[in-house]
């Protein structure tokens, strides 16, 4: 019997392992996927959105503006990314100005620090390749980027080091309500667990639904992006953002924590809730509002796209973060309609529910809790002496597998080893770049699969992509 | 610091032609650096015949054609790390690189050579949309798995683009028991040669869909099918053409990128057409002393040529170290443009330092269309000088010019050279 | 009468032949714009040839297959009978450019050399 089952292991499932790991909890994160951050976390904006949009008094408001702050405290605790490089909200129509003094009135209401407008010629010095059109701005220096998988993975690790069990490839298919417990069906077998946490993304209203009469309903809403090549990381420093919309922030231009640039996210709600492909009405749309994007100064290359990923968005009717215990179902925890800015929030919601599950529960303190996490290194970011060092301690660091970022082996084989550590190849991409360079994995595959058999000890017939029937090969040759 | 003559960066065709060539004019401090575990580069999975007509007047398999090289390198000593990677060339001629052994190792050169190679373009820059299923592998990677490893990546296949390494693969995968459905080509004639389309798919009934794509992609986890339309002449899919194709693979082979990171970092000029570094006569770069050749100049057609003209780069450090290197740039003596118009698309070299040219230099270009009976033309400024009628050109072959130093000098206030193609 | 569709593979312009034979006699031969055109499409529908190129399995080297060819031109149908006689052959590291993998492959008098050099590991 578990304390505590975690569904969800995507930003704010792991948040949440990872806070409620401060108290002596017996608990599990169960994740369908084969890895952290592989539904709503994976593919998003990544960014560390600082509060000024959100209805102010709404949760929303409150779980942004403190999920920001503590984005990046968690960062230095934690050791993964982080980069407050503002954002913008651009104004390019004098007759639109009005929206940014509401914006700003906003931000401040929602308690957004130091937002204010920038007028043309401030706004044009920050940001040399902003379309000349540009009237004015809202510049809100709190803003952000991050990578949603290595939020995801630091929480995840540290949530482990500190006795959080996790369940991967393993699918909840019900969840029965017993007599002050619950049991937790999977297709890896039942758990019981006094408590439940509901963070299952798209998948929140099934869950949910299990256990509550009061019906919940989350729409996957798909948004498409376009990653641009490194040579264009630096053209904004800023995230750059349209006025809103009633679909959302609109489409951004960006760089990302990595140095790459993205344009995106388009927005459609659609039925499949695995629908994660891309299509080619959109991509030409974005590829078409990109080249000939109203915001920049000249017409974005588009030959420098390298590629093109969509993600889904858990959106519920009212626009609300739902962090509850559920009326109907003692013991069962929502944290659910966590969509934009549910990245930032996330350690926000987590501190909130883990406050709402101590009421009930008052687990003991855990004095062992270890609060830091020492992340990857990456070769890359270290100096001469400390490169040599590494690869005089561990050859493997002197051994380039992956040609465009600059992977090394020793880079894969510890993002393998480690707790909850990489079993596919896209968990050794996202915990280390490997092949999310130029060349998307062309020259690396083969040795990373390599790597992979060795470490994970099991045959190169065995590698996934992306774990269960995702298998890279089919069989060896000459075989039948 | 350790400093050598010639450094060579990349250790396949065009790096040990170099490599042989410097040596041949006497440079004795050489050292090729190489990613790999072996030299011969990318020839070690091309393991189909048809390399080395031209070089050794037989037909040979990409590895016995590396191989040739490899052994007349080590019959002259040359030395070479492999497993190392360049991670840095500084425009000062300081190459940074990195291995197990030896971490990272900083050496001084007198004269670098570029000789890198290319990749291929990725799915991401062609914009697929669909989902992103394990099965789906450039050409490229699927022969490396299949020739050196032996490994099937499936059995049920489809492939888009009709490259050499698509056509190539066809066949492989075919001998290997998988079933190649169709090619897929967006272009309205294909990228490869001839004799591959006839003797890599015609010979196994594979059919070759020109003017076609791939317009999605389907499986969430592994591949399990895609849709192919037909393209009009803006490339654009034209609904209710589509074709569904039940498949476990997809390779690509939708094109090769001269890999020129390195060459930016040491602040290299870049031909935008090539994507590849802007030469002169010489194949030497902007930077004094760098030179360039091989797929990482510009992609070539056949690896002969790749030989050759890296022989001509190795050759030339070779001289740029006795004669020139240590001492003031000459400027003063004549620059010619080479201008690539009407036809071609590029020409390699772009300017010739007419001091610094033999009495003769071949300039190779590729064309942007399939032409049938015209005319490569060559003006001199204003001048037509020469006027050569072929039966027909294509995007996927080079073509070339043959310069006489002799007619360039006695031409009068010559300036600019260029290179078209004419109907008449 | 029977006609044979070909397409000459000496350059880019790949011409259209179309052979007209009868009782395995050439009778005529169009399309071709070169000699060179000619004489292929001859060959081609009297005894096509290939040189086959493939992988032979390794025990004990440094890479799992060793490549392969046919030593000279093979006739073209019987590419998949070679392919099959091929298929259990595995060889042991080391192996050299040159060594005989196979003889007389599917009694085509032509034996099957490796083409790379494979180390002993």
């Amino acid at each position: 019997m578990y304390d505590i089952i975690v569904i969800g292991a995507g930003v704010t499932g792991t948040c949440i392992a990872r806070e409620l790991s401060k108290y002596q909890v017996k608990m599990c994160v169960i994740d369908k996927a084969d890895d952290v951050a592989s539904g709503t976390s994976k593919a998003n904006s990544g960014i560390v959105h600082a509060g000024y949009d959100c209805k102010p008094g709404t949760l929303m408001a409150k779980l942004n503006v403190r999920g920001n702050e503590l984005l990046y405290q968690l960062a230095e605790e934690l050791d993964f990314p982080i980069k407050k490089n503002g954002s913008l909200i651009v104004c390019t129509v004098e007759s639109e100005r009005g929206k940014l003094d509401q914006l700003l009135a906003q931000a401040d209401a929602n308690g957004v620090p130091d937002a204010r407008i920038v007028e043309r010629e401030e706004l044009l010095s920050m940001e040399p390749n902003l379309t000349p059109n540009a009237v004015a701005a809202l510049y809100v220096p709190t803003g952000g980027i991050i990578c949603p998988f290595n939020l995801a993975i630091a929480m995840g690790e540290n949530a482990a080091v500190n006795g959080c069990e996790f369940k991967f490839e393993t699918e909840v298919q019900d969840i029965v309500k017993k007599d002050g417990y619950y049991e937790v069906v999977t297709d890896k077998g039942t758990f019981e667990a006094k408590g439940v946490v509901n963070a299952a993304g798209v998948y929140a209203d099934k869950m949910h639904n299990m256990v509550s009469e009061n019906k919940m309903t989350i729409v996957a809403r798909k948004g498409e992006y376009l990653l641009m090549d490194k040579e264009l990381g630096d053209y904004f420093s800023a995230t750059i953002f349209p006025l809103p919309g009633p679909m959302g922030k609109g489409v951004l231009t960006a760089p990302t924590i990595h140095g790459n640039m993205f344009v995106g996210p388009s927005a459609t709600d659609i039925e499949d809730k695995e629908g994660v492909n891309t299509t080619q009405d959109i991509i030409n749309d974005l590829v078409s509002k990109a080249s000939a994007s109203h915001l920049t100064k000249d017409r974005l290359p588009m030959g420098k796209v390298i590629t093109s990923f969509a993600g889904l968005r858990a959106h519920e009717a009212n626009h609300e973060f739902i962090v509850e215990e559920v009326a109907d179902a003692p013991g069962f925890f929502d944290a659910a309609g966590i969509e934009s800015p549910g990245l930032t929030s996330s350690p926000a919601i987590a501190e909130m529910l883990v406050g709402i599950i101590q009421e009930k529960y008052h687990f003991p303190v855990n004095e062992n809790f270890v609060a830091k996490r020492k992340g990857i290194v990456h070769m890359e970011d270290l100096t001469l002496e400390e490169k040599n060092a590494l690869i005089k301690e561990k050859p493997e660091y002197g051994s380039i597998v992956c040609r465009c970022e600059m992977v090394t082996e020793g880079e894969i084989m510890d993002a393998i080893n480690r707790p909850i550590g990489a079993k596919s190849l896209d968990g050794i991409k996202r915990r280390t770049r490997q092949g999310m360079g130029r060349c998307q994995a062309g020259f690396c595959t083969p040795r990373t699969m390599e790597i992979l058999s060795r470490e994970l000890g099991i045959p190169m017939t065995e590698i996934t992509k992306k774990g269960e029937g995702s298998n890279m090969l089919v069989g060896k040759i000459k075989e039948d | 610091m350790k400093s050598y003559d010639v450094i060579i960066v990349g250790g396949g065709p065009a790096g040990l032609a170099a490599a042989i060539a410097a040596k041949k004019e006497g440079i004795d401090s050489i050292l090729i650096i190489e990613r790999d575990n072996q030299l011969g580069g990318i020839l070690n999975q091309c393991i189909h015949n048809g390399f080395g007509l031209h070089t050794f007047k037989e037909e040979l398999t990409g590895p016995e054609y590396a191989s040739r090289f490899i052994d007349q390198a080590a019959e002259l000593n040359i030395e070479y790390k492999l497993h190392t990677m360049v991670c840095d060339i500084s425009k000062e001629k300081v190459v940074t690189a990195m291995n197990r052994e030896e971490g990272i190792v900083m050496y001084q050169a007198k004269a670098v050579v570029l000789a890198m190679g290319c990749r291929e373009r990725p799915r991401g820059a062609l914009n697929i949309p669909g989902y992103r299923p394990a099965g789906i592998y450039s050409a490229g990677t699927a022969q490396r798995l299949v020739n050196m490893e032996g490994f099937m990546p499936g059995k049920k296949v489809v492939i888009l683009g009709s490259g050499d390494i698509g056509l190539i693969m066809a066949r492989r995968m075919t001998f290997e028991g998988a079933d190649v459905q169709v090619v897929a080509e967006v272009m309205p004639y294909s990228g490869g040669l001839k004799r591959n389309i006839v003797q890599c798919l015609d010979d196994y009934d594979i059919p070759l869909k020109l003017s076609h794509t791939v317009i999605d992609i389907e499986g969430k986890d592994r591949l399990t099918g895609v849709t192919i339309a037909e393209v009009g002449p803006d490339r654009k899919p034209i609904p209710g053409t589509e074709v569904h194709y039940d498949c476990d693979t997809l390779l690509l082979s939708v094109g090769l990128i001269p890999e020129n990171e390195l060459s930016k970092q040491a602040e290299v000029e870049m031909n935008p057409v090539t994507n590849g570094p802007l030469v002169d006569e010489s194949l030497e770069t902007n930077i004094d002393g760098v030179f360039a050749c091989g797929n990482v100049l510009h992609v070539h057609d056949l690896v002969d040529y790749v030989s050759e003209e890296a022989g001509l780069a190795g050759k030339n450090a070779a001289r740029y170290i006795k004669e020139r290197y240590g001492k003031e740039e000459d400027k003063s003596g004549k620059v010619i443009d080479i201008k690539a118009v009407d036809g071609a698309r590029y020409t390699v070299p772009t300017t010739i330092h007419l001091d610094n040219m033999d009495d003769m230099l071949t300039v190779r270009f590729r064309v942007g269309n399939v032409f049938k009976n015209s005319y490569i033309s060559v003006y001199f400024n204003d001048e037509r000088v020469q006027h050569r009628k072929k039966q027909v050109m294509a995007p996927g072959e080079m073509e070339q010019i043959i310069l006489k130093k002799k007619a360039l000098t006695e031409f009068e206030g010559l300036e600019t050279i260029t290179v078209k193609i004419e109907e008449e | 009468m029977e006609k044979r569709e070909l397409t000459c593979i000496g350059c880019p312009l790949g011409c259209q032949i179309t052979v007209t034979m009868d009782n395995g006699e050439i009778t005529d031969v169009a399309g071709y714009t070169c000699p060179r055109g000619e004489k292929y499409a001859r060959e081609e529908v009297t005894n096509p040839t290939r040189v086959v190129t493939s992988i032979v399995r390794v025990n004990g080297g440094n890479l799992a297959a060793v490549s392969v060819k046919t030593e000279n031109v093979i006739p073209k149908d019987k590419i998949f009978d070679i392919l099959a006689e091929i298929k259990p052959v595995v060889v042991k590291a080391p192996v050299k450019i040159g060594d005989v993998i196979v003889e007389n492959v599917a009694d085509t008098g032509v034996n099957v050399i490796a083409t790379k050099n494979i180390e002993a590991v």
